[in-house]
This record gives structure tokens, C-alpha cells and sequence, in this order.
């Protein structure tokens, strides 16, 4: 891996689904370069693609062709387990729908990443602790899912994306089950993390005041990017 | 890890305490018949084969008449004489005792105690060859089966039913007509096999049964025991033509009489509990295989109702294999838990059989391990095809599940 690599660069990307008169093409050529530090908000109507890149960026889906590179190396040809290694230890993941598991108390969440990269309990513990502490739910450690509210089960979430210390956040849709103030705690924490440790993000989202916190905002329409430039802050 | 993935899956059972005792249940059933199915067969196996010891090691018993049962062809067969049993025991070097016997069953009587029991005629080679011990007084003297004097050794039931817990020796009592004098008690000897009370008799010496109760010269029976290290089927044959050739039977001719080894009685028994056991493992292994089915059904449910779990592990950076062993382990743990409850049950019924039926209580360990490692092969076996399914999921996908 090279140091003065891109984090991500995408080569022209393309994802088909299905095969002849039923063939769906969700990207078309799609170049897009990151670099580490950024702060990205990818945006466009459903169907545009976004979320295909989304899952294309954090490896959890393959582009049919193209090249994607992480960190200077071509990860578009690694098989299932290669990416889920590059996932636990490169990629934090925040979802719409907070995605703990259930009847497992915030700790556990926490420490679950931990817990795959083959980390001692006593470690294990500290850290996540430390992460809980960090979005402000250390006192909530031992609560289970349901004994928490959507922003403070985001909040765990995304204690269980940064506890790894990942070089990037892939969030999609972070703040799509909160109403204006939760979304506004939960993307000053992202801000935090990213300007704090340097923690890239790339977040999904279709709200243009959430989008205003990311650096910049790539438009899709259609399976291509339609617009890509620098947040407008005045807008 | 695997610590923590073994702690994993017995959270997920307890969460789901009541499905995962019934899922296991089959497990549970299987696994407790077997373990008490050998036990208790191991039992009687042992009880046999201490009841066939009681009744004399190495012991032969000759009786006149064919060995099949039913009406005799013919004349009926002439019963043996003391002649033949010194033959037995003088001519024969793989013949350590024989005792002649001819039993009737009559009244004991003391004051106005009387109790019904077996009389045996015989002399003091039945004690070697039976195998029982003296424990008060002493057996008969020479002079006194030579002369047919009245006197008698006690089966234990006889000296309680007539004495009590007082001393007998030296005491008389009638037989008939017979004033028989005790000179001793003999060991106790249990309960048979087939129920009978091998206590539940008196010894006399042989002329005195023949003179004054039986009016005849005949023996019924001879007990033969064999020396140590001769086999029973040489000394068996031995006895056989000797008899041939004191009875006069030509070439040809059937036998009138029959030797019977107490080997055999062991042999078929120990070989009918070991059909039945066999049997009836069968029948628990297929028990065993319902219950492997059972919860490769419920790991499936499982797996599907764990989907969205199964994504977000996925995503976060588990591994197919990390998630298989998760699936795997879970299925294991789940089917040990039935083997540990089904050997505890199994042990418990055996134990209560056991008591039920006076055999001895005898666990194998062997089979315990054997029926621990079965149910944790049945956890491999029907666990493995839920667990895959459960790792090859795409996480995308998986995520999206609702």
C-alpha cells in the first residue's frame, strides 16, 4: 500500500444486474477518487446508483468491472473473505436502521468488531468503553437496544464503527429515522471523528441540510456522477 | 474465540429456553434409552453371570432321560446308582467332585413350626461341587454317609423358618419319620435369576434319603464339577462315554441320560440380553437420528430469524468459517446439553430399573463417553448444513432482511 495513494480511487465502475433483455445497469463508468481525511455526502434519487457505490466502496459488493482501489491496491478481485478482513480492518459501517443486535447490551456492541480482529476481553473492554464514552453513552454501557432511544442507538452504532479505529466510515443513511435535532448530534459526532482522528467518511443520504455537514457532495443520476464539487456553505 | 463463540451460542439457547428443550428432546429420549438400555442389560448380564458362578463354577449336571423335553420314546430311563457316580469322580482325571443327588420336596417339622422345603440326598462332594461353604458346624463325616446316619445341613430360609436367630447346631428335627440332627448351617445363597429361593433346602446323606425315604438304590442327579483349566465340553464327552459304557448302550444307540454344562444356561442368557440390547439400541439410535433432525430444523428457523444478526456480523468483518463455527457451535452446545440431560436421565431409569428388578446398578463409562461423543456428532452433523447456509448469506442481502 502506497502512502501517497488515493484511500479510494474508482476506475471506471460498472455493476450490471441480471443478464440480457433483463439486464439492469446500476453503474456506468463511475470514476471517483477520495482522499483520506475527506468528508463525502453521496447523494441522488433512488436508483441513481448511490447505493451501489456504497456497497461497492465498503467491499461488501463486487463491481462487474473496473477497478476499484483501496489505499493503492486493487481490491476489485478479492474473494468474500479477503474483503471481509479489508472490512474489519479498514471500514466502520453506521446504518439507517442502526443495525445493533438485539437482546445484546451497547458494551457488546461495542466490542463485537473487536472481537473479530482477536482482541483480549480486558482490551476488548477498555476500548469499547472508551468509544461508548466518546459519543457520550458510557453510562449506558449495560442497556440493551431496546432500553435505548433511535439517536442513542445510532450513537452505539457509530461508538461500533470508530472502535476499530478504521481509516474510513461508510454511513448510509445515518440520520434517516431521526427527526432534526438527533440528526444534528449524530453528524457532529461524525464531524467530530473525521476533523478529531482523521476518520474518513463517505455517507449516503438524500437530506441537503445533512449533506451540508460533509465537505463534499457527489450527485448520481442514472448510474453516473452527475455533479461532484466542494459544499457551498452559504447555499 | 472460541471461548467467547461457546458463550455466544449458550446465550442464544438460554434466550430461547423453552424452544431449545424442546428441540432437544429427541436428543434427550434417544440418549437416556440407550444409556439405560445398557445399563440395565449390563446389570443382568452381571447377575447372571454371579448366579451361574453360585451355582458352582465349572458344573455339570447328569440327569437320566433325553435331553428334549416332552413324553419319552419308550421306556422310561433307568436312574443312575452310587456306582456311577464313583466312576465319575475315581475314573475321571477332569472330574475334581462328583455328588449324587435325588431331591423331594416335604415337611420340615420343629414343635409347631413346620415349613415345606426341598430334602436333597447327596454327600459332602455337593458342597465342593455347588460351591458352598460351611459357616457354622461342619459337613457330614465319612461313617456317617457309609452308615445313612440322620443328620442334616441347613439351608439358611430352613434355619430361620425352624430355629429363628437360635442356634441350630446339634438341635433335632423331623423329616417324616425321620429325628435328623443339624451338624450345619450352609452360606447363603440368594435369590436365582428365575426368582427361586436357593436357600430354601436341607442336605442328608444319601443312603439315609434312600433308605428311609425314597425305599430305593436310585440317584436322580449327579452334579459333576470340573477342574480348574479342563474345558467343560471335554470333560462333558468324557462323561458321556463312560456312561455309554456303564449303561450298556451299543453304537448307534441314543443316549438315556443327558449332561447339561451351567455354561450353556450363562451363554444363552448373556446372549439373549445382548440381542435385546442390541434391539433396543437400534431403536434409540433411530431416536437419535429424529432428534438430529430436529434440531438441524430448528437451527434452519434460527438462521432465517438471525438473518439480519448474521448481516451485521458479516459486514463488520466476521469470516464465513467465524460464522459457520458461531452456527456449528451452537448446534453443538444445543445437542450436547440433550446428551448431558438424556445421560443423567438414562442413568436415573436404570438406577430405579436397577433397584426394581434387584440387579446390580453397573454404569459403563464407555458407553457414557460413547453416548456424549454420539450427541455431539449429531450437533456436527445436522448443525453443519444450517451453519453454512448461515455463512454463505450476503451480507448485503442479509442486511436488508426484515
Amino acid at each position: 500500500m502506497s502512502a501517497d495513494a488515493p484511500l479510494i480511487a474508482l476506475e471506471r465502475i460498472t455493476k450490471t444486474y441480471g443478464m440480457g433483455d433483463a439486464m439492469v445497469r446500476a453503474l456506468d463508468g463511475v470514476d471517483l477518487t477520495i482522499a483520506a481525511g475527506d468528508f463525502v455526502a453521496i447523494m441522488g434519487p433512488s436508483g441513481s446508483g448511490k447505493s451501489t457505490t456504497m456497497n461497492i466502496l465498503g467491499c461488501l459488493d463486487t463491481p462487474t468491472s473496473g477497478h476499484y482501489r483501496f489505499k493503492g491496491v486493487d481490491v476489485s478481485g478479492l474473494n468474500r473473505d479477503q474483503r471481509a478482513l479489508l472490512r474489519r480492518h479498514y471500514i466502520g459501517f453506521v446504518f439507517q436502521g442502526y443495525n445493533l443486535l438485539p437482546r445484546t447490551s451497547a458494551l457488546e456492541n461495542v466490542e463485537m468488531p473487536l472481537l473479530y480482529k482477536g482482541m483480549a476481553h480486558d482490551e476488548r473492554r477498555a476500548l469499547a468503553l472508551d468509544a461508548l464514552d466518546k459519543v457520550g453513552l458510557a453510562d449506558r454501557a449495560g442497556h440493551d437496544p431496546s432500553e435505548l432511544s433511535g439517536g442513542q442507538q445510532q450513537r452505539v452504532a457509530i461508538a461500533r464503527a470508530i472502535v476499530g479505529r478504521p481509516a474510513v466510515i461508510m454511513a448510509d443513511e445515518p440520520t434517516g429515522n431521526l427527526d432534526t435535532a438527533r440528526s444534528h448530534e449524530i453528524m457532529e459526532l461524525l464531524t467530530r471523528f473525521n476533523t478529531e482522528d482523521g476518520i474518513t467518511i463517505v455517507m449516503v443520504t438524500h437530506e441537503p441540510d445533512v449533506a451540508v455537514f460533509a465537505h463534499r457532495q457527489i450527485h448520481f443520476l442514472d448510474g453516473r456522477i452527475a455533479r461532484d464539487g466542494a459544499t457551498v456553505e452559504a447555499v | 474465540m472460541l471461548w467467547q463463540t461457546v458463550r455466544l451460542a449458550v446465550q442464544a439457547i438460554f434466550r430461547n429456553a423453552l424452544r431449545s428443550i424442546l428441540t432437544v428432546l429427541g436428543v434427550v429420549i434417544g440418549v437416556a434409552a440407550v444409556i439405560a438400555m445398557v445399563t440395565v442389560g449390563q446389570g443382568s448380564t452381571e447377575q447372571v453371570t454371579s448366579d451361574v458362578a453360585k451355582l458352582g463354577t465349572n458344573l455339570l449336571m447328569v440327569r437320566p432321560g433325553q435331553a428334549q423335553q416332552g413324553p419319552q420314546p419308550g421306556n422310561p430311563a433307568s436312574a443312575f446308582n452310587l456306582r456311577d457316580v464313583e466312576a465319575i469322580a475315581t475314573q475321571l482325571a477332569s472330574v475334581r467332585a462328583a455328588a449324587p443327588a435325588d431331591t423331594r420336596t416335604m415337611t420340615v417339622i420343629l414343635g409347631d413350626q413346620n415349613h415345606a422345603t426341598q430334602v436333597v440326598g447327596t454327600d459332602s462332594a455337593y458342597l465342593t461341587a455347588r460351591d458352598i461353604p460351611v459357616v457354622l458346624g461342619r459337613s457330614f463325616y465319612e461313617s456317617e454317609l457309609r452308615s445313612g446316619a440322620a443328620v442334616c445341613l441347613l439351608g439358611q430360609t430352613v434355619r430361620k423358618e425352624l430355629f429363628g436367630s437360635g442356634d441350630p447346631l446339634g438341635q433335632s428335627f423331623r423329616i417324616k419319620s425321620i429325628s435328623c440332627r443339624v451338624i450345619g448351617v450352609m452360606a447363603e445363597q440368594g435369590v436365582s435369576t428365575f426368582g427361586t429361593d436357593q436357600d430354601d433346602f436341607v442336605l442328608i446323606p444319601i443312603r439315609t434319603f434312600q433308605r428311609r425315604i425314597a425305599g430305593n438304590a436310585d440317584v436322580t442327579m449327579i452334579y459333576v464339577s470340573v477342574r480348574d483349566g479342563v474345558d467343560t465340553g471335554v470333560a462333558k464327552s468324557q462323561i458321556e462315554s463312560l456312561l455309554r459304557e456303564r449303561r450298556h448302550i451299543g453304537p448307534g444307540e441314543e443316549d438315556d441320560f443327558n449332561v447339561f454344562d451351567m455354561k450353556q444356561v450363562a451363554t444363552i442368557l448373556t446372549g439373549i440380553t445382548a440381542v435385546l440390547t442390541g434391539l433396543l439400541s437400534a431403536v434409540a439410535a433411530v431416536s437419535l437420528l429424529v432428534g438430529g433432525i430436529g434440531i438441524m430444523n430448528i437451527m434452519l428457523v434460527s438462521v432465517t430469524e438471525r438473518t439480519r444478526e448474521i448481516g451485521i456480523r458479516l459486514a463488520i468483518g466476521a469470516q464465513e468459517g467465524q460464522v459457520l463455527l458461531q452456527f456449528l457451535v451452537e448446534a453443538i452446545v444445543l445437542s450436547l446439553l440433550g446428551g448431558l440431560l438424556g445421560i443423567l436421565l438414562g442413568l436415573g431409569l436404570a438406577a430405579i430399573a436397577a433397584a426394581l428388578m434387584k440387579i446390580p446398578f453397573s454404569p459403563n463409562p464407555l458407553v457414557i463417553l460413547l453416548a456424549f461423543g454420539f450427541s455431539a456428532a449429531v450437533g456436527v452433523v445436522f448443525g453443519y448444513f444450517p451453519a453454512r447456509r448461515a455463512a454463505r448469506l450476503d451480507p448485503i442481502e442479509a442486511l436488508r432482511h426484515q
